[in-house]
């Protein structure tokens, strides 16, 4: 990557308006939302539910495009409105990682495999893929469960294995969507550190959105949506770093 | 990676399951194509191997297979003196049915002209050809006797000498072959009762006539047999089959028999078409519109499967769609298992059909040509088939994972 993309922002969201549906049925789901989340940057996404945290997510995802507003990844426009000005599904591929509440791992592959089809289809040769899997699972801990399929892992072995995934195409930016609901309160600060550990040693920008009130001091920067509006967090607790 | 083959290993169960109904589906289709083919082959095996190359049959008939033919046994001479004949023979065909051991036997009796024709055209299984001008017989082996068993028909019986495989008549009972005189026996059997009662009509018919009270002696000869009367004509055959001299064209032995206007005269592939065209026309159309009819079904179960199998991976693909695979990806996915189905699916009905189709009570004949056709096609279904499946996932949106 050239320096110019890495000293800019892993997301940069402008002005992003979301609404769904017209007349008396119109419901303005994201309403004038900036956010730019920087390399090495974790932040944390609260707010109660129907505040438009998933909409703001799978926007800056590329998989719902926003009604008006601009998104730029990596210094690079790639959404205007709702015009792409890049391969959404390409740009996907090679810059974004995703992690959800559920690890949605693919029921028919092993762990390894799951992490390597996310760099095969990505065209990285298999060989090499195999072993950047192997490596990655080994970052974080699961080296001992590559060949296990994902109804043999626990909950938290499947979402280190779907943190894995993500990570597999280096991605400037990780979106995760709830990634501890399924995880007890260990398990989940566990998984919250290691985005953490994943941004600042990957150069990645991470955005979670989270009810986890007690991990909030993994978080570099806490932003609260409200009514479709993002606000600063109230009672931001930033990490020492 | 293949993904299909990983999913295929996952659920390899539900996979194995899924080829093993198309398989046997397939099976019915192969068998059906058989049957098919089975039905001509039966239906012209005759005419394909007794050598004939002019069939002489009566006057404005079909005979003597799509309809009843009956020509004077003196047609044999008559037609053998027509420049360019080489051979002629009379031809008898009649099925029967009669008990064996029980059992309903249905035999048609197959008349050969001795001592011209004692059957060596036909291929033999085990046994000989006729050697005598009465009482033996070549039985196919689909009639189920034994080589040397001995079969009462009429007043006489028959001593099995040859036995054959394979040829059958149109309706697909077994031949027997017999001198044309046997077979004319066996055909016009009569209690001796009814021979009793036909001379003593004979008899009082004669002598209430002129011709009677003038001629005594002659109602003394109505009493007797047929045969010794001359006014009465002989026993009627079939046909005659003609036999063209190296080098002589058919169509001028033809030109001189169509001017005779007691016969009609076809080549061998006019009676083929014949048969194809009125006898079997309805029976092999029926067959051939089943045979659609399976295939467009099995192209529609194979689409449901194929359809509900992605249906059931519609998740996982569109989290491949979320973390970007290409549409290529997906498609290969769905249409390689859809291929894969097809394939092993079309190798099982060839497996089982080749033990269960010999089995069957009449022919199926798998052409390879037939094996292709049906093998393009099932690449075809199984391709087509995919497409609902692949038009699904082309269709799904990655933010289906978020809605699970």
């Amino acid at each position: 990557m050239s320096d110019e993309v890495m000293k800019a922002p892993a997301i940069a969201a402008i002005n992003l308006t979301k609404v769904y549906g017209s007349g008396n049925t119109e419901v303005i789901a994201l309403n004038d939302v900036s956010l730019t989340v920087g390399r090495r940057e974790i932040v944390a996404l609260l707010g109660p539910s129907g505040a438009g945290k998933s909409t703001l997510l799978t926007a800056v995802g590329l998989i719902n495009p926003p009604t008006s507003g601009r998104i730029e990844i990596g210094g690079r426009a790639v959404l205007e409105g709702e015009r792409a000005l890049v391969d959404l599904r390409k740009f996907r591929r090679e810059n974004l990682g995703f992690v959800f509440q559920k690890a949605n791992l693919i029921p028919f592959l092993s762990a390894v495999e799951n992490v390597q089809v996310a760099m095969e289809i990505n065209d990285v040769r298999p060989r090499q893929a195999r072993k950047r899997a192997m490596d990655l699972l080994e970052y974080l801990g699961v080296s001992d469960r590559t060949g296990n399929l994902p109804d043999a892992l626990s909950g938290g072995q499947q979402q280190r294995v779907a943190v894995a995934r993500a990570l597999a195409n280096n991605p400037m930016l990780i979106l995760a969507d709830e990634p501890t609901a399924a995880l007890d309160s260990f398990r989940g600060r566990q998984v919250m550190e290691l985005f953490r550990k994943v941004a600042h040693e990957h150069d990645a920008g991470v955005i979670v959105v989270t009810h986890d009130q007690r991990s909030l001091d993994v978080f570099d920067r806490i932003v609260e949506m409200e009514d479709g509006r993002l606000r600063p967090h109230k009672e931001a607790q930033v990490a020492g770093h | 990676m293949n993904l299909a083959v990983k999913d295929i290993k996952h659920n390899v169960g539900r996979f194995m399951l899924t080829t093993v109904g198309i398989g046997l589906l397939l099976m019915i289709v192969m068998g059906m194509s058989g049957i098919y083919r089975g039905l001509i082959v039966e239906a012209t095996l005759l005419i394909d191997h007794i050598g004939a190359d002019l069939w002489v049959v009566q006057s404005d008939t079909r005979g003597p297979f799509a309809e009843i033919s009956r020509i004077p046994r003196s047609m044999k001479d008559r037609v053998l003196a027509v420049p360019g004949v080489s051979r002629t023979r009379s031809f008898v065909s009649h099925t029967i049915q009669r008990e064996h051991h029980g059992h309903p036997l249905r035999v048609v009796v197959q008349g050969l002209s001795w001592p011209e024709d004692k059957g060596e055209w036909i291929p033999l299984i085990s046994g000989r050809y006729l050697s005598k001008g009465h009482y033996e017989m070549i039985a196919d082996k689909s009639l189920g006797l034994e080589l040397g068993e001995k079969l009462a028909l009429g007043k006489d019986t028959y001593e099995v000498v040859g036995l054959t495989k394979g040829m059958v008549g149109s309706g697909g009972d077994g031949l027997g072959f017999f001198t044309v005189s046997d077979a004319l026996s066996i055909q016009f059997d009569q209690p001796g009762e009814a021979l009793r009662l036909e001379r003593a009509a004979r008899r009082e018919r004669i002598a209430s006539a002129d011709l009677g009270r003038l001629q005594p002696s002659l109602v003394k000869r109505a009493a007797g047999l047929s045969s010794s009367i001359p006014a009465l004509s002989p026993q009627a055959v079939n046909a005659v089959l003609v036999s063209v001299e190296p080098g002589c064209c058919p169509e001028k032995v033809i030109s001189v028999l169509s001017k005779w206007p007691d016969i009609s005269v076809y080549t061998t592939g006019q009676q083929r078409q014949l048969l194809l065209a009125g006898m079997v026309d309805k029976a092999r159309r029926q067959i051939g519109l089943f045979r659609i009819l399976l295939v467009i079904i099995s192209m529609i179960i194979m689409a449901l499967v194929i359809y509900t199998l992605t249906m059931d991976k519609i998740h996982d693909i569109a989290m491949l769609k979320l973390i970007g695979a290409r549409n290529r990806v997906i498609v290969g996915l769905i249409m390689q298992q859809s291929v894969l189905t097809g394939l092993l699916g079309y190798l099982l009905a060839y497996w089982l059909g080749s033990y269960a189709f010999p089995k069957f009570p009449r022919q199926v004949i798998i052409e390879n040509q037939d094996l292709l056709a049906l093998a393009v096609v099932v690449l075809m279904i199984s391709v087509g088939a995919s497409l609902l499946g692949v038009w699904k996932a082309v269709k799904v949106e990655p933010n289906k994972v978020l809605a699970a």
